[in-house]
């Protein structure tokens, strides 16, 4: 009751509003893959979604909110689509928990919002057979009407809803037709709380009663409600997730007590005895609704299809689609990514000119605001990843791309969905990540997502460029076509992807152990892409990314601030001072208005050298600096002395980082052209030994080429691991493995550099 | 005895069998609709030779050779 109410002493005003929706309803809304079911989500929901994780798995938990009427607010929650309620992982569960009101993090369903693709009935309403058995009242929204009518197919709702006991909506979610109908549906389903009365699946008396048995012993040994589906996917999915939570509980005595009960429930394989009686009901309920040529009319998705999975045109299509998106991501998403970056540094620079010098002044400007544009700067890049992949999913690419790859790629054990989350990653692990999503197997997708930061990415670049123009003499063969430079860098484009290729092989063979995934996937009609499908999810990605990773990233930038900014001892700002004292006072001294001009520039110049040389002594004196020390030794073996270990440590958060740290610890202007660079590096000399060779040469440079290919040096795509496997356990991994490789990678380059005489 | 993988693009078949009980893939193909008595036309082959795409109930499935090759069928 409303304590308004007792205020006003039990006389209850007339409200001069609408009441405030006073009921929230939860449903779900579940269908095939390829049914328009994101886009009916969002023609339903509009902008009011919140995007989350369901506990444990990797699963996206998305709900959406929109009013029914005045009084009932829905709560629509979108499961993962699925061909069928028969679930092998944990992921797949999901749907199934939903469903049944058991799963943490979501409402029980009070009604299920089914979406059919109505050019496709068969398979659509295996599914629905499903649903309708789950005392749940069930709403069915036939979806691209207008795609069927092209194969000739007319599906008559009136007639469909009769027999299945329940109400068939008509509709096109992409032009957003129906939607009225399918709210007023829903709102006498949710009124009616009915499940479907008509005729239902008829499974064979022993499967029946097998099934009741189980579910009565389960409700005694478990002690609570059992729901009949529970029982139902425990006996008939052999090695399903369903009969794998019960042996988790129960110990091996319950599989033997399920497999006896599959024996005695039917002579042929279960899943067999349910796919028939199903498919049976699903030819009753169709019958009289259901209108169809025998010869289907050929389609333009046909005519497409003859193009763009032709072993020739559709290959050369695929590449030039490939080029395209990678040079996105590469190139293009660049100008605003240097907006970004210019945009922060201006910010960083204004700060810093109007608050006073210290710790505080630096925690903002090096470490927040760095901080904070080192994460925007991802941004452009992922939104203009998913907005090809959105395109290229929504129209209908996706899978045909999948169709061609899957060969290359299944021979390492994965499968063709994982082609473009690892070509992105050769611009950015980032993205590459997140477009992980699109692969339904929870373990393809677990090993793409710890090979994808194998692949070379463009921050690599920079640290490549400088080294190999410094140290790789500059030969061409060929008349100058293929030089000796060139050459280099791709050899570090191959490191990480011969590397990956035993990796992913391992890894599918230990830790991601398991049945092979079935590679079947549906290749529907092409059809326009529904751009606020396409608009949203650009949204949805980049937010996610500033948000959950971000916050991450954030706060590793600001440890990073305080390790390279600690202990700051005064001492060092006290010697530099008096230089500067010194050199203010032969400014001050200087007559003349020429000596005094030629006195200012170089005066000038001092002082850059001055605030150089403290930043270095401050960053040789702060606890990275102690640490490259004490790791000198670990690095000894594959060349390095402590200021590259620092270096390389220091660069732990964003491997980029490093031609900047370098800069500072060779006392070099942080503006400095490459050649300062490139001229400290060869001039410098080991600290204890003077005497030695020169610090750099071609065995070190390649060393550290190598660990840096190898290496898990970024803070973001770590983050975004977290936030795609919901674990830390996944991020520590992929950080460990890669730094032992990026150790032994850069010991073998060491070694055998030398010992080949470069 | 024939299976799926042995058909070429634009053969019709009628499924007869489908073998590998208990594992997910028998179980997939039966819910997609690869039963006994299900009719199919072989639609092409990718470039690479693996996978293939079917056609049945009016939509197109792409499966591996492998898959194919647990699907016995009267051509």
């Amino acid at each position: 009751m409303n304590p308004n109410h007792l205020q006003t002493g039990g006389i209850r005003a007339e409200p001069l509003q609408p009441p405030a929706a006073r009921r929230t309803a939860s449903v779900a809304l579940i269908g095939n893959p390829n049914t328009g079911k994101t886009t009916l989500f969002n023609a339903l929901t509009g902008l009011n979604q919140h995007v989350g994780n369901y506990p444990g798995v990797t699963v996206e938990r998305k709900v959406g909110t929109f009013k029914l009427d005045d009084s009932t607010r829905v709560d629509l929650i979108d499961l993962p689509g699925t061909y069928s309620l028969a679930a092998r992982s944990p992921d797949e569960m999901i749907a199934v928990d939903v469903l049944l009101g058991q799963q943490q993090g979501a409402n029980k369903a009070d009604a299920i919002l089914a979406i059919a693709d109505a050019s496709n009935p068969e398979r659509n309403f295996y599914l629905i057979s499903q649903l309708c058995e789950l005392n749940l009242p069930v709403v069915v929204a036939l979806n691209m009407m207008d795609v069927a009518e092209t194969k000739g197919i007319r599906i008559d709702a009136a007639k469909l809803s009769a027999s299945l006991g329940a109400p068939v909506v008509p509709i096109c979610a992409n032009k957003s037709v129906g939607l009225a109908e399918l709210r007023a549906a829903l709102r006498q389903a949710l009124e009616r709380g009915a499940a479907p009365d008509g005729a239902k699946p008829v499974f064979p008396e022993p499967m029946l009663s097998e099934i009741e048995s189980l579910r009565a012993e389960l409700v005694a040994k478990l002690g609570r409600d059992v729901n009949r589906l529970e029982a139902f996917r425990a006996l008939v999915d052999k090695g399903g997730h369903a009969e794998a939570r019960l042996v988790q509980a129960f110990g091996p005595e319950l599989e033997a007590n399920l497999e006896g009960r599959r024996q005695r429930a039917s002579k042929i394989p279960l899943p067999a005895e349910e796919v028939r009686v199903r498919y049976a009901w699903v030819k009753q309920a169709l019958a009289t609704a259901l209108q169809r040529p025998a010869q289907p009319p050929p389609t333009s998705s046909d005519a497409i299809d003859r193009i763009v999975t032709h072993w020739f045109s559709g290959t050369l299509l695929f590449a030039l689609l490939m080029m395209i998106v990678f040079q996105s991501i590469f190139s293009w998403s660049k100008p605003v990514m240097k907006l970004f970056e210019t945009g922060f540094g201006w910010l960083g620079d204004w700060v810093g000119a109007h608050m006073a010098e210290g710790a505080l002044r630096s925690l903002l400007c090096d470490g927040v605001i760095a901080g904070v544009g080192g994460v925007m700067v991802f941004i452009p890049q992922i939104c203009c990843l998913f907005f090809f992949i959105a395109i290229m999913e929504d129209c209908g690419y996706m899978s045909r791309a999948a169709f061609l790859m899957d060969r290359l790629l299944s021979r390492v054990g994965l499968s063709g969905k994982s082609f473009i989350p690892m070509l992105s990653s050769f611009a950015c692990a980032v993205p590459g990540i997140m477009a992980t999503r699109t692969i339904e197997n929870p373990r393809d997708r677990l090993t793409t997502i710890l090979v994808a930061p194998l692949m070379s990415c463009s921050a690599r670049l920079p640290v490549y460029t400088i080294l190999i123009e410094t140290f790789i003499p500059d030969r061409g063969y060929l008349h100058g076509w293929v030089t000796l430079q060139g050459l280099t860098l791709f050899g570090m484009y191959c490191v990480g992807l011969f590397v990956a290729i035993p990796v992913a092989w391992v890894l599918k063979k230990t830790l991601l152990k398991g049945e092979t995934p079935p590679f079947l996937i549906e290749l529907p009609s092409y059809k326009i892409p529904d751009w606020r499908t396409v608009a949203l999810r650009v949204y949805d990605r980049g937010k996610a990314f500033a948000v959950r990773a971000g916050t991450i990233i954030l706060s590793v930038s600001i440890v990073v601030w305080a390790l390279s900014y600690f202990p700051h001892p005064p001492e060092i700002a006290a010697s530099y001072e008096k230089d500067r004292a010194e050199v203010a006072a032969t400014v001050a001294n200087a007559d003349g208005w020429l000596t005094g001009f030629v006195i200012r520039v170089a005066a000038k110049e001092k002082l850059d050298e001055i605030d150089n040389l403290e930043s270095g002594a401050y960053l040789r004196q702060s606890y990275f600096g102690r640490m490259g020390k004490a790791v000198e030794p670990a690095f000894k073996p594959v060349g390095w002395d402590w200021r590259i270990s620092m270096g390389a440590i220091a660069a732990f958060p964003a491997r980029e980082v490093i031609v900047a740290t370098m800069r500072t610890i060779f006392n070099l202007d942080k503006e400095g052209k490459k050649e300062d660079l490139s001229k400290a590096m060869l001039e410098a000399r080991w600290d204890d030994n003077p005497a030695r060779p020169p610090l750099f040469n071609i065995p070190v440079a390649l060393s550290i080429m190598v660990f840096f290919a190898l290496c898990s040096q970024c803070a973001a795509t770590l983050a975004t691991i977290r936030r795609e496997t919901n674990t830390w356990r996944w991020p520590l991994f992929s950080f460990s493995y890669m730094t032992i490789l990026a150790y032994i990678g850069a010991w073998v380059a060491f070694n055998g550099a030398i010992a080949m005489g470069w | 005895m024939t299976t799926l993988d042995q058909l070429k693009p634009g053969e019709r078949a009628t499924v007869k069998a489908v073998s590998g009980a208990g594992s997910a893939i028998y179980q997939r193909l039966l819910e997609m609709g690869v039963f006994e008595g299900a009719e199919l036309t072989v639609v092409r082959f990718a470039p690479l030779g693996d996978p293939m795409e079917i056609r049945l109930q009016g939509y197109n499935l792409s499966l591996r050779k492998a898959e194919a090759h647990m699907v016995e069928v009267d051509v």
